[in-house]
C-alpha cells in the first residue's frame, strides 16, 4: 500500500480557517488581558482573510481531492464567500450585545470559527463522511453557543433541545447514508448517481435512504415537520446566537441539499421533488400562519424563516419536469438567490433586534418596534426596507428572490402550487405589515434613545441599503448565482 | 427633444425630490419641506407638459420610447413608453399632486417631510405605472406605489386608521400576486419577453384566456374597485387624510380601470368578449346600487366614496361595450372624475379642518358663513351628479350613448345614475349647506382662504373647461382608442 500525498491547495481556505482557530484559542488562553479584544479581530481577520484565499484558488472547473473526500468548484466558493461575509457581519453586530451581557468570552469567536469550518467542509463535501463531519462541526459549535449564556434558563433549555432534536435528525441522516451505501455500494457523490443512473441500486432501499436524507436536509432547513426546535431556539438563545443561526446555516444547508440531492441523487429526482413539494407548502402555510398570532419578534422571524425555507424549496423541486432537466439550471439558481437573499435580509432583521437592545434590556416583542419612527427615522425606514422586503414587495430584493422562484414554479408548470404560494404571501404580508404599523402609527413606549456603536449603525444602514439596492439591481446576484451552479451541474 | 428622456423625468423627478424633501428631517425644517415639496410637484408637472405638446396624436404607436437593459436574465427591460390612452394620466397625476401639496400645506403639522415625500415618491411611482411597457416593470411600480399609500392612511389618517391601511393592503396585494401568476405564465407563452406589446400579439386558446381575464379582472377589479371587492376604499377613504382621499380617488382608482385597457382586452380578447356579460353586469350594479348605498350615507367622505365607485362602474362598462364611444367616454369619465372626486374631497377636507366633523348632521346653513366656499362646492356637486357643461356629463353621457347603441336596456340602466348621483350628491348639498345655521360651530365658520381659494379655483376652471370644450383631450386618445379597439375585434384563438 502506498501513500499518497494529497492535494492540498483547493482545500487551502479550509486549512487556514482550522489553523487561525487553534492559534486564536491558543493566543487568547495566554493574552488573557487582551483576550476579548484579540480573539474577535482575530476572527475578523481570519474570515476576511479566507475569502482572499477562496478567491485566490478559485478554479473555473471542479477539482477533486483527498481521495475525492472533498471537492472544489464555483458553487462551493461562492457561498463559502457568502458565509464568511455573513458570518463576519453576524460578529460584527453582536460584539456589543455579548459584551453588555458578559458573554463575549474569547471561546465564542472561536466557537463561530469552528462553526464556519464545519459549513466551508459541509459546502464542499464530495462525500457522505465529509459531509457529516462538516454538519457535526457546525452543529456542535451552534449548540454550544445557543447555551452560551449559561445561568439563563431559557437559552439552557433552547440549547438542550435543539441538541436533542439535533442529534436525531443526525441519526436520521447517517441511517439514510447507510441505506443510501447499502444500495450504491458507495458514499462518494459521483459513485452514487452512477449507480442511481445505471438502475444497479436496490430501488426499495435506495427510497427508504432518500426519504431519511430528506428528513435530516429539512431539519437542518428548519422546515415542516421538522420546523419545531426553531421558534424555541430562535427565542431562547442569545439574539447574536439567533442572528448566527438565522444566517449562514442555512446557505450551508442549502448546499447540503444540493449535492446530496442534486449531485448523488439527481436521477430519482422525481421521487424527492414529491416530497419537498408536500414540505415547502406545508412550510409556507404553517410558517406564515403561525407567524400572525407571534407577539415575540424573535418567534414571529422564526416562523417567518420557516416559510421562507419552505419558498426556497419551491425552486429546488421546479427542476425536472416529466424527467426534462432542461429547466434545472434555472430552477436551482433561483433557489440559491433565494437563498442568499434570505440570509441579507435575515441579518438585518436580526441586527435591529441587537440595535434595539441595550445593557439590561432585550429588544424582543413586536412592542419594542413601537414609534421607531419617532425615535429614530432612519433605522425605522431601514426596518421598513426589511419588513416589505420579506413580504415580497418591489423594488426590494425578496421580490425579486420570490419572481424568481415562482418563475421557475410556473415554468415547470406547477399553477396551483404558484397559486398556494401567492394566496399564503397574502397572509405573510400580514405580520410585516404589523411591525410596520407599530414603527409608524404607533408613539413610542421606550422614548430612550437608541445606544449602539457606530460600526453596528454604519453596517446596519449599509445592510438595510443592499436591501432596496439589490432590489433596483438583482441582475449581478442572479447571474452570479446561475454562473456558480453552471459548473456544478 | 426626443433626446430628452422626458418619461424617466416624470417617474424620477417627484422619486428623487421626494428622497430630498425626505432628507429635511424633523419638524423644525417643515416650513422647508413644504417650499421643497411644492417646487419638486412644480418641477414634476413641468416635465410631463412636453408629453402632451409633443404628443403626435395621428399615430397609436408608442411614444417617447425608452428602452434599456434591466434586468438581462429573465429578459425585463427598463422600457417606458405611452399613448394616446396613458399620456393624459401622467399630467393628471402630475397635476393632482401640486394640489396635495397645497391641500397638505397647513393642516399637516406632524412630520410634515414624510407627509410630502411619501406623495411625491407616490406620484413618481404611478407615473411609471402609466408609461410601464414591460410587464415586471409594471408590476414593480403597481406594488410599490402601495408603500406610501399605507404609510399616508396609517401615519396621518383617522381614528381607525390601522384597520383601514392593512385592508387597503392586503386587498390590493392579493389581487396583484394573481396578477403575477399570469405574467410569469405570459413570459413563458411568449417564449421569454416581458414587452407587453408581444403579449398583445400572442395567440392563446380561450381556456388560459379565461383564467388569465378572471385573473386580470380580480387584480383590476380590486383597484377599481368593483363590487363586490370594493369594500376596502370606503374605509381607505374616510380613514386617510384629506390629501390621501384625493390621490386616491383621482389617480389610485384609475390604474386599475387603465390595467384593463393595457392588459384585459388586448392581451385576451376573445375572453374579454366571452365575459364581457360578466363586467358589465358587475358595473351595471356598481352604477345603481352603489349609488343607493351612497344616498344613505351620514359621513360626507363615505358618500363620496361610493360615489366614486358608481362612476368607475361606469369607466369599465364603457370599456367593455367594445364601441369608440363607450371606450373615449369612459376615458373621459376617469379624467373629470379625477377632477371631481378631487375636488370633491378637497371641499370636505376644507370644512374638516375647521369643524372637525365629516357627519353630514353636523352641519347646515354654512352658505351663510362661506359663501365663496358654497359656490365652489355647488359647481362641484353639479360636475358630480354629471350636470351639462361640467367635466361629469361628457364622459357619462358618451358612456350612455355607446351603451344604447350596444343594447338599449344596459343604457337605460346606466342612465338611471344620473338621476341618482344628483340625488345623493345635490342632497347632501342641500343638507350641509343650506336651510339655518345648525349650530355655534357653523356660526363661528370663516370663509377660504387665498390658497384654498387657489386650487379650488384651478379645479374649477378644469371642471368647466373639459365640459365645454372636451376636444383637446378626445383628439389625444382617439387614434389610440380605435387602433384598441381593432386589435380586440379579432380573435386570438
Amino acid at each position: 500500500m502506498n501513500f499518497v500525498v494529497p492535494d492540498f491547495y483547493p482545500a487551502a481556505a479550509e486549512i487556514f480557517v482550522a489553523v487561525m482557530a487553534l492559534v486564536t484559542m491558543l493566543a487568547s488562553a495566554f493574552a488573557r488581558s487582551i483576550a476579548r479584544s484579540l480573539a474577535y479581530y482575530a476572527t475578523q481577520f481570519t474570515l476576511i482573510a479566507a475569502a482572499f484565499v477562496t478567491i485566490y484558488t478559485m478554479q473555473g472547473e471542479p477539482v477533486y481531492t483527498f481521495n475525492n473526500l472533498f471537492i472544489s468548484d464555483l458553487m462551493g466558493d461562492f457561498l463559502k464567500l457568502m458565509i464568511y461575509f455573513s458570518t463576519a457581519i453576524a460578529l460584527l453586530y453582536g460584539r456589543a450585545y455579548l459584551a453588555d451581557r458578559k458573554l463575549d468570552r474569547p471561546e465564542y469567536y472561536v466557537l463561530a470559527l469552528l462553526m464556519t469550518l464545519g459549513m466551508m467542509v459541509m459546502v464542499s463535501a464530495n462525500h457522505m463522511l465529509s459531509m457529516y463531519i462538516g454538519l457535526e462541526m457546525m452543529s456542535l459549535a451552534l449548540y454550544t453557543m445557543v447555551a452560551f449564556d449559561r445561568n439563563s434558563p431559557r437559552s439552557t433549555e433552547a440549547a438542550m433541545k435543539y441538541f436533542v432534536l439535533g442529534a436525531l435528525a443526525s441519526g436520521l441522516l447517517l441511517y439514510g447514508m447507510s441505506m443510501i451505501y447499502g444500495a450504491t455500494g458507495s458514499l462518494e457523490f459521483s459513485s452514487i448517481a452512477q449507480a442511481v443512473y445505471n438502475q444497479t441500486a436496490n430501488q426499495i432501499v435506495l427510497m427508504f435512504g432518500l426519504v431519511f436524507l430528506v428528513a435530516g436536509i429539512c431539519f437542518k432547513l428548519g422546515v415542516v415537520p421538522f420546523h419545531m426546535w426553531v421558534p424555541d431556539v430562535y427565542e431562547g438563545a442569545p439574539t447574536a446566537v439567533t442572528l448566527m443561526i438565522s444566517t449562514a446555516p442555512k446557505l450551508a444547508a442549502f448546499a447540503m441539499a444540493v449535492r446530496l440531492l442534486i449531485w448523488a441523487l439527481f436521477d430519482v429526482a422525481e421521487e424527492w421533488q414529491g416530497m419537498l413539494m408536500m414540505v415547502a407548502v406545508a412550510s409556507i402555510a404553517l410558517g406564515n400562519l403561525a407567524a400572525i398570532a407571534q407577539q415575540n419578534i424573535k418567534r414571529m422571524l422564526a416562523y417567518s424563516g420557516i416559510s421562507h425555507m419552505g419558498f426556497m424549496l419551491l425552486g429546488l423541486l421546479a427542476g425536472v419536469v416529466d424527467g426534462d432537466r432542461h429547466f434545472a439550471l434555472n430552477a436551482y439558481s433561483s433557489a440559491m438567490f433565494y437563498a442568499v437573499s434570505y440570509v441579507i435580509m435575515s441579518l438585518a432583521s436580526f441586527g435591529m433586534l441587537i440595535l434595539l437592545s441595550r445593557a439590561g434590556f432585550e429588544a424582543e416583542n413586536i412592542d419594542d418596534f413601537k414609534g421607531l419612527n419617532k425615535r429614530s427615522p432612519w433605522f425605522a425606514l431601514m426596518m421598513l426596507f426589511v419588513m416589505f422586503s420579506m413580504a415580497g414587495v418591489p423594488f426590494f430584493i425578496g421580490f425579486f428572490a420570490k419572481l424568481a422562484v415562482l418563475q421557475a414554479v410556473v415554468a415547470a408548470g406547477y399553477f396551483w402550487l404558484a397559486v398556494v404560494a401567492v394566496l399564503l404571501s397574502v397572509a405573510g404580508a400580514f405580520y410585516y405589515l404589523r411591525v410596520v404599523k407599530v414603527m409608524y402609527f404607533d408613539a413610542p413606549v421606550d422614548e430612550s434613545p437608541i445606544q449602539a456603536p457606530a460600526e453596528v449603525r454604519i453596517m446596519l444602514s449599509a445592510n438595510g441599503i443592499a436591501i432596496a439596492a439589490l432590489g433596483l439591481a438583482p441582475q449581478m446576484l442572479m447571474s452570479l448565482c446561475a454562473y456558480a451552479l453552471l459548473g456544478s451541474l | 427633444m426626443t433626446d430628452i428622456p422626458l418619461l424617466s423625468l416624470a417617474i424620477w423627478v417627484p422619486i428623487i425630490g421626494g428622497l430630498l424633501v425626505l432628507a429635511t428631517g424633523s419638524d423644525r425644517n417643515a416650513p422647508l419641506a413644504r417650499m421643497l415639496a411644492f417646487a419638486v410637484a412644480v418641477a414634476g408637472f413641468v416635465v410631463t407638459l412636453p408629453l402632451y405638446t409633443g404628443f403626435d396624436t395621428t399615430t397609436s404607436a408608442m411614444q417617447f420610447v425608452e428602452v434599456s437593459s434591466w434586468i438581462p436574465r429573465f429578459n425585463i427591460n427598463y422600457h417606458l413608453g405611452v399613448d394616446g390612452i396613458s399620456v393624459l394620466f401622467l399630467l393628471l397625476n402630475a397635476f393632482i399632486t401640486i394640489i396635495v401639496v397645497l391641500a397638505g400645506w397647513k393642516v399637516i403639522e406632524n412630520k410634515v417631510a414624510q407627509y410630502m415625500a411619501a406623495f411625491l415618491i407616490m406620484s413618481g411611482l404611478m407615473n411609471g405605472i402609466f408609461s410601464a411597457l414591460d410587464g415586471v416593470l409594471f408590476y414593480v411600480f403597481f406594488e410599490a406605489s402601495l408603500i406610501p399609500m399605507y404609510l399616508i392612511i396609517g401615519v396621518w389618517g383617522g381614528p381607525n386608521r390601522v384597520y383601514a391601511a392593512i385592508k387597503f393592503f392586503l386587498y390590493t396585494l392579493l389581487g396583484s400576486l394573481l396578477m403575477l401568476i399570469v405574467l410569469l405564465y405570459l413570459f413563458m407563452q411568449s417564449g421569454g419577453s416581458f414587452y407587453i406589446l408581444d403579449w398583445h400579439q400572442l395567440p392563446l386558446p380561450i381556456e388560459p384566456q379565461i383564467l388569465i381575464f378572471l385573473a386580470f379582472l380580480v387584480a383590476f377589479g380590486v383597484k377599481v374597485p368593483m363590487w363586490p371587492v370594493h369594500t376596502w376604499l370606503p374605509d381607505a377613504h374616510v380613514e386617510a387624510p384629506t390629501g390621501g382621499s384625493v390621490v386616491l380617488a383621482a389617480i389610485a382608482l384609475k390604474l386599475g380601470a387603465y390595467g384593463f385597457l393595457r392588459f384585459s382586452m388586448p392581451i385576451v380578447p376573445d375572453a374579454a368578449h366571452e365575459l364581457s356579460w360578466l363586467v358589465i353586469s358587475l358595473s351595471l350594479i356598481a352604477v345603481v346600487y352603489i349609488s343607493f348605498v351612497a344616498l344613505v350615507q351620514v359621513d360626507m367622505k363615505k358618500l363620496v366614496a361610493y360615489s366614486s365607485i358608481s362612476h368607475m362602474g361606469f369607466v369599465t362598462l364603457g370599456f367593455f361595450i367594445f364601441n369608440p364611444l363607450g371606450v373615449e367616454g369612459a376615458i373621459v369619465q376617469m379624467i373629470s372624475h379625477g377632477f371631481v372626486s378631487a375636488a370633491m374631497f378637497l371641499c370636505i377636507g376644507v370644512l374638516y379642518d375647521r369643524v372637525h366633523s365629516r357627519q353630514i348632521a353636523d352641519y347646515g346653513g354654512v352658505v351663510h358663513t362661506m359663501p365663496k366656499f358654497a359656490a365652489f362646492f355647488m359647481l362641484f356637486a353639479m360636475a358630480n351628479s354629471g350636470l351639462p357643461a361640467t367635466s361629469g356629463f361628457v364622459g357619462e353621457f358618451m358612456v350612455v350613448l355607446g351603451a344604447v347603441k350596444y343594447n338599449f336596456w344596459i343604457g337605460f340602466i346606466a342612465a338611471t345614475s344620473l338621476i341618482l348621483s344628483a340625488a345623493y350628491s345635490l342632497w347632501m348639498y342641500k343638507r350641509v349647506v343650506f336651510g339655518k345655521v345648525a349650530n355655534k360651530q357653523v356660526a363661528e365658520l370663516h370663509d377660504i382662504n387665498a390658497r384654498e381659494f387657489a386650487f379650488l379655483g384651478i379645479l374649477a376652471v378644469c371642471v368647466l373647461a373639459m365640459g365645454l370644450y372636451p376636444f383637446p383631450f378626445t383628439e389625444v386618445m382617439h387614434t389610440s382608442v380605435n387602433e384598441l379597439l381593432r386589435h380586440v375585434a379579432v380573435s386570438k384563438l
